[in-house]
């Protein structure tokens, strides 16, 4: 089997220590970083995403996967930096004002970071400013909110305001997840849009950006 | 009136179980982002009171306000070092109103997720998470239950008993989990697989709480029925929540929760209340609906 489809592979089936090996020997043998990102490790974490919405894999395997890709990233990364690869999209991602809960936001930041975007991670119980700041000091062209409480996900909306009197919210994305959001809850608030799971919140950012 | 798990179920009949408490602080005006567990000391007639609504409306289980009461996620609030002080206040404000209710009320110790995730899929230790569960059960000392919700995975599940029968192996233990991702838990559990762990655990009742309203958790109820003959506990959130000017509310009234209640029961479903968005209304709703039917039970099962 050719290196790239051993490393998709060894990605799909979580093999961390394999796909660090494999990444090695490929750079090795003189394949780019950049092919080994885009043929290998972005193919296979669309793969990852699949299987998850096909109801095949669920949060764990997702999560030992973008571990193994995490793990490829790593070693291509020096060599990403300062070539002429750039990510497809930049997006702070954090869960708003009073919400600690981050499991969701970190696995859409795995998947996102999966499929090539740069991922701005401002953390958990972000204030609007923080979000803000972001987007005016940092190019992002997205963002991603979550939120699992109700009492939380209000504060959403005071984030997309915040970004509109500070001049930027044409500038951005909006995208928003969290157990009680809902379409209707986005299309409320005037989000760009609303995704259900990690793999989806992927799906929906290319289409917003029209990557796909 | 102090009395058992067992008792309780030794009624042979329908037992009622409380609703939503974070839902009753954050009306009483808990603001967001604030540990509900601080008010056990910070505002203890409020939770008081929330206890005695409840116990008014016809709950014959209420649990302690401890959800997020273990060291992992005190500590996101940065209040790890009040551990032991939230869950003993919170047993005692429980504890004084089920003992001085008119009609038997068990205590339940609420014991939810650390909120992080365990190795190999996150970061937490299976020794820390053990730890946790048995610090936090050890504080919750007097209740007649303990009573694990809201969990998605199994091994965190298993260290939650771990520690809660460290604590105290005598204590009985409930456990529900929440079925949210396509009849899923978050984790991937089914509920099949979830009831042959939880009874090889050897739980006294469980079943499910939380997700997505009664219809989700209906489901989960009939399949986990089909394969087992363990007491079912169902806790569905009352529908899911929409906006109302600048609050979230939940949209299913006390109306549709009574209906839940008498489909669940027929379903398999022993112990029936309500979780998130819930309130003394829709319990009263639901205990009105249990009383008026006559339906035997016995040894957990339906005849």
């Amino acid at each position: 089997m050719e290196t790239l489809e051993i490393i998709r592979k060894a990605i799909i089936e979580g093999q961390a220590k394999q796909v660090e090996q494999e990444v090695k020997t490929a750079l090795d043998n003189g394949i780019k970083a950049s092919q080994i990102l885009y043929e290998a490790l972005i193919p296979a974490m669309a793969e990852v995403g699949r299987l998850y919405e096909e109801g095949e894999y669920f949060v764990p395997e997702m999560l030992i996967s973008a571990r193994a890709m995490k793990a490829g990233l790593g070693l291509l990364k020096p060599f990403l930096i300062g070539s002429d690869v750039k990510p497809v999209g930049k997006v702070a991602i954090a869960t708003v004002q009073g919400d600690l809960h981050d499991i969701g936001k970190n696995l859409v930041s795995l998947m996102m970071e999966g499929a090539g975007f740069e991922i701005v991670d401002l953390g958990v119980n972000a204030e609007p400013e923080k979000f803000v700041n972001a987007v005016r000091d940092q190019q992002v062209n997205v963002v991603a909110m979550s939120a699992l409480l109700t009492t939380t996900m209000t504060r959403m909306k005071d984030t997309i305001h915040a970004l509109q009197e500070a001049g930027l919210r044409d500038k951005v994305k909006i995208i928003i997840g969290g157990a009680p959001i809902t379409q209707a809850f986005a299309d409320e608030i005037g989000a760009d849009g609303y995704a259900s799971d990690a793999s989806q919140a992927v799906t929906l950012t290319k289409r917003l950006l029209a990557l796909s | 009136m102090k009395t058992t798990f067992a008792d309780l179920l030794a009624s042979g009949r329908p037992v009622v179980a409380d609703g939503g408490m974070g839902t009753m602080l954050f009306s009483a005006g808990m603001v967001r982002g604030h540990a509900p567990e601080s008010w056990n000391v910070e505002h203890p007639d409020i939770v008081r009171g929330i206890h005695a609504a409840y116990i008014q409306a016809g709950a014959q289980i209420i649990l302690t306000n401890t959800f997020g009461g273990n060291r992992i996620r005190l500590g996101m609030h940065k209040l790890a070092a009040r551990t032991c002080l939230f869950n003993t206040a919170a047993v005692q404000l429980a504890r004084s109103e089920a003992d001085a209710a008119a009609l038997p009320v068990v205590v339940g110790g609420s014991i939810g997720p650390t909120g992080a995730l365990l190795e190999p899929h996150g970061e937490l230790t299976l020794y820390e998470a053990v730890s946790a569960f048995e610090e936090q059960a050890l504080a919750l000392n007097g209740v007649d239950v303990f009573w694990i919700e809201t969990m998605s995975d199994l091994e965190e599940v298993r260290a939650a008993i771990t520690g809660c029968r460290k604590a105290n192996a005598d204590t009985p233990i409930v456990t529900t989990m929440t079925f949210d991702t396509n009849g899923r838990t978050m984790m991937g559990v089914k509920p099949e697989q979830a009831t042959e762990a939880l009874q090889n655990l050897g739980v006294i009742a469980l079943g499910a709480n939380c997700g997505n309203g009664p219809a989700e958790i209906e489901q989960v109820i009939e399949k986990m029925h089909r394969s087992s003959s363990a007491v079912l506990v169902a806790k569905a959130n009352a529908g899911l929540p929409h906006m109302h000017g600048d609050i979230a509310v939940y949209d299913a009234t006390p109306e549709v929760m009574a209906a839940y209640a008498s489909r669940v029961l027929g379903q398999g479903a022993r112990i029936i209340g309500a979780c998130c968005g819930s309130t003394p209304d829709h319990i009263r709703a639901i205990a009105n609906a249990l009383q008026n039917i006559d339906t035997p039970i016995k040894d957990g099962k339906h005849s």
